[in-house]
């Protein structure tokens, strides 16, 4: 037989694959360069939502960093709220209440949830499945009312407060995470029914975007994408912080390290999640839910309205800040995509020094051209969707 | 001070000339050392046995200008080993004149962006780094804004075909 390409001239073509790509959901430009449909080289250029995160706590009290964080991974901001908050607490030297911990710990996991649901219903919308992306459109509501019934907004929750929170669970929560889990996990069924052997799926998320875990490793990889490699490193167990060491639950781990590996490992973690809220609920103890120091929670309103003190101490928080001792700190949270640390230098004024955060899908999506290479460019689609890149937290 | 970890004691042990300070706050190990030593000392922290800190989970910049004399910057490493679950936190100044430090690209491949992130908003240069440009802001920008001197309200020039 006659080879068919002797004497045919051929060319590399470099595309521009977004920032304003269906797929490139987060603003992120791909500059590939392909051979035919095989990717030879791909150059990623993010930065496109950057805002300048660092500058702007820099320039503000330690408290007004909080609406920031909530912009990070906007799909579960409530756990980038906590990472703040406790980081600014391990910096002051302080513990919380047991009930806040509890609380802490319920809402973080429902933004995990809702994170996932997410990331799986975006993934599976992009690889032709709208039935699924639907279904879990619907959970990733039933996830937002839940929160929106704890803090009054949906995706930017502003939640958590420095030595506590903004407020107390509504009287009928429990109630409430029963009914919105008894439909999720209908939900997930069918979903789980729909996507999980489903043959179309199985071959675009197979064996694509692999890497091994050494390579993982190397790269920096935390959460969902280093667990599918088969290394069950998860913040919660190595570093247990909150409660979570009291609950019962596991980490799921991959095998192979490909993308649906990915998306294994983050249904598994759904059902763990729900796990953690339930048991969480059931323990949940009464009490406070600040910690009872004017200099660094505020107040209650009926004492500043009605004596002295706590109105100066009101005033001091506000205009000044709280000032945690001189000195640095790095605490890290599991964060729905990995290790969400933040690095914390105070020279023991009211505004931070640096407010460092390590986002955990700016360090997997540099390894993106290393997982796309060598592949088809319709394989770009899935691996970047169980990158979860989250433009806020990438760019910062 | 507090009682050193085992970090900080084996790196005192194979480095005495080029530790300037360590200290324990809060339970994180923290080492300043010489910029120079920055490769062979992350070399051994990854390769020791008993130490064997395999990631690298971030690397940045600090700007004390104001805050204390030269020098003026410091490059700060995090550090975690899967294996012993521990952590420690390199630091190794650097003073605005030579504002460069070997890059540490060689020992884990995921430090490139982390370099180029800290390359485009403090100006300091990554020697070694294959590909030091910026990332998170465009080439037509002037200045690198999370240096203390850089406003807030800081305009940049216009750019693009009209201008």
């Amino acid at each position: 037989m006659t080879d068919l390409k002797q004497g045919l001239h051929t060319n590399y073509m470099v595309l521009n694959m977004g920032p304003s790509h269906p797929a490139t959901h987060g603003t992120v430009k791909f500059l590939l360069t392909l051979d035919g449909e095989t990717v030879v080289d791909c150059d990623v250029e993010i930065g496109y939502l950057h805002r300048g995160f660092e500058k702007m706590c820099e320039n503000g009290t330690w408290c007004q960093v909080f609406p920031y964080t909530d912009r990070l991974n906007y799909n579960s901001a409530i756990i980038n709220n906590v990472g703040y908050a406790m980081a600014v607490e391990k910096l002051l030297g302080i513990d919380i209440p047991e009930r806040c911990k509890y609380i802490r710990v319920i809402t973080s996991e429902i933004a995990r949830l809702a994170d996932h649901f997410t990331n799986i219903g975006a993934a599976a919308l992009e690889l032709g499945a709208f039935t699924a992306f639907l279904y879990f459109v619907e959970v990733r509501e039933l996830m937002w009312e839940l929160l929106e019934g704890v803090c009054g907004a949906r995706l930017t929750s502003n939640y958590i407060r420095i030595g506590g929170l903004y407020r107390d669970l509504p009287s009928d929560f429990k109630e409430r995470v029963k009914k919105a889990f008894t439909k999720s996990r209908s939900l997930y069924n069918d979903v789980d029914k729909l996507l999980t052997k489903n043959r179309i799926f199985l071959d675009r998320m197979r064996d694509v975007g692999a890497i091994s875990s050494e390579e993982a490793i190397a790269y920096g990889f935390t959460g969902p994408c280093l667990r599918s490699c088969g290394v069950p490193y998860d913040v919660r167990k190595a570093n247990p912080y909150l409660i979570y060491d009291q609950l019962d639950w596991m980490v799921p781990v991959g095998e192979k390290g490909d993308n649906f590996d990915r998306y294994l490992v983050r249904m598994e973690e759904i059902i763990q999640s729900m796990r953690i809220v339930e048991q969480a609920l059931k323990g949940i103890p009464d009490g406070p839910i600040n910690i009872d120091d004017p200099r660094i929670r505020l107040p209650a309103k009926d004492y500043v309205y009605t004596s002295m003190e706590e109105l100066i101490d009101h005033f001091k928080v506000v205009t000044e800040g709280i000032k945690p001792p001189k000195g640095e700190i790095y605490f890290a949270v599991e964060g729905a995509n990995g290790e969400l640390g933040f690095y914390l230098v105070s020279d023991g004024g009211g505004k931070p020094v640096k407010c460092r955060v390590r986002a955990p899908c700016f360090a997997i999506t540099q390894a993106m051209p290393r997982m796309v290479k060598g592949g088809l460019i319709a394989d770009i689609i899935p691996t970047f969707d169980m990158i979860n890149l989250i433009g806020g937290e990438c760019d910062r | 001070m507090s009682e050193d970890g085992v970090t900080i004691k084996r790196l005192r042990d194979k480095f005495p000339d080029s530790i300037i300070e360590s200290h324990s706050f809060r339970g994180d190990d923290t080492v300043i050392i010489k910029k120079e030593d920055i490769v062979e000392v992350c070399r051994f922290l990854r390769d020791e046995k008993g130490l064997a800190y395999n990631f690298m989970m971030d690397l940045t910049v600090v700007d004390y200008l104001n805050i204390r004399e030269e020098p003026r910057f410091e490059v700060v490493y995090h550090l975690y080993s899967l294996e012993h679950n521990h952590r420690v936190r390199i630091k190794a100044p650097v003073s605005e004149s030579d504002c460069s430090i070997d890059s540490i690209i060689s020992l884990w491949i995921g430090a490139n962006w982390f370099e180029r992130e800290a390359y485009d908003m403090y100006g300091i240069i990554f020697k070694g780094h294959p590909d030091i440009r910026r990332i998170l802001l465009y080439k037509e920008f002037k200045g690198h804004p999370l240096r203390k001197d850089y406003p807030v309200q800081g305009r940049q020039p216009l750019i693009g075909p009209k201008n």
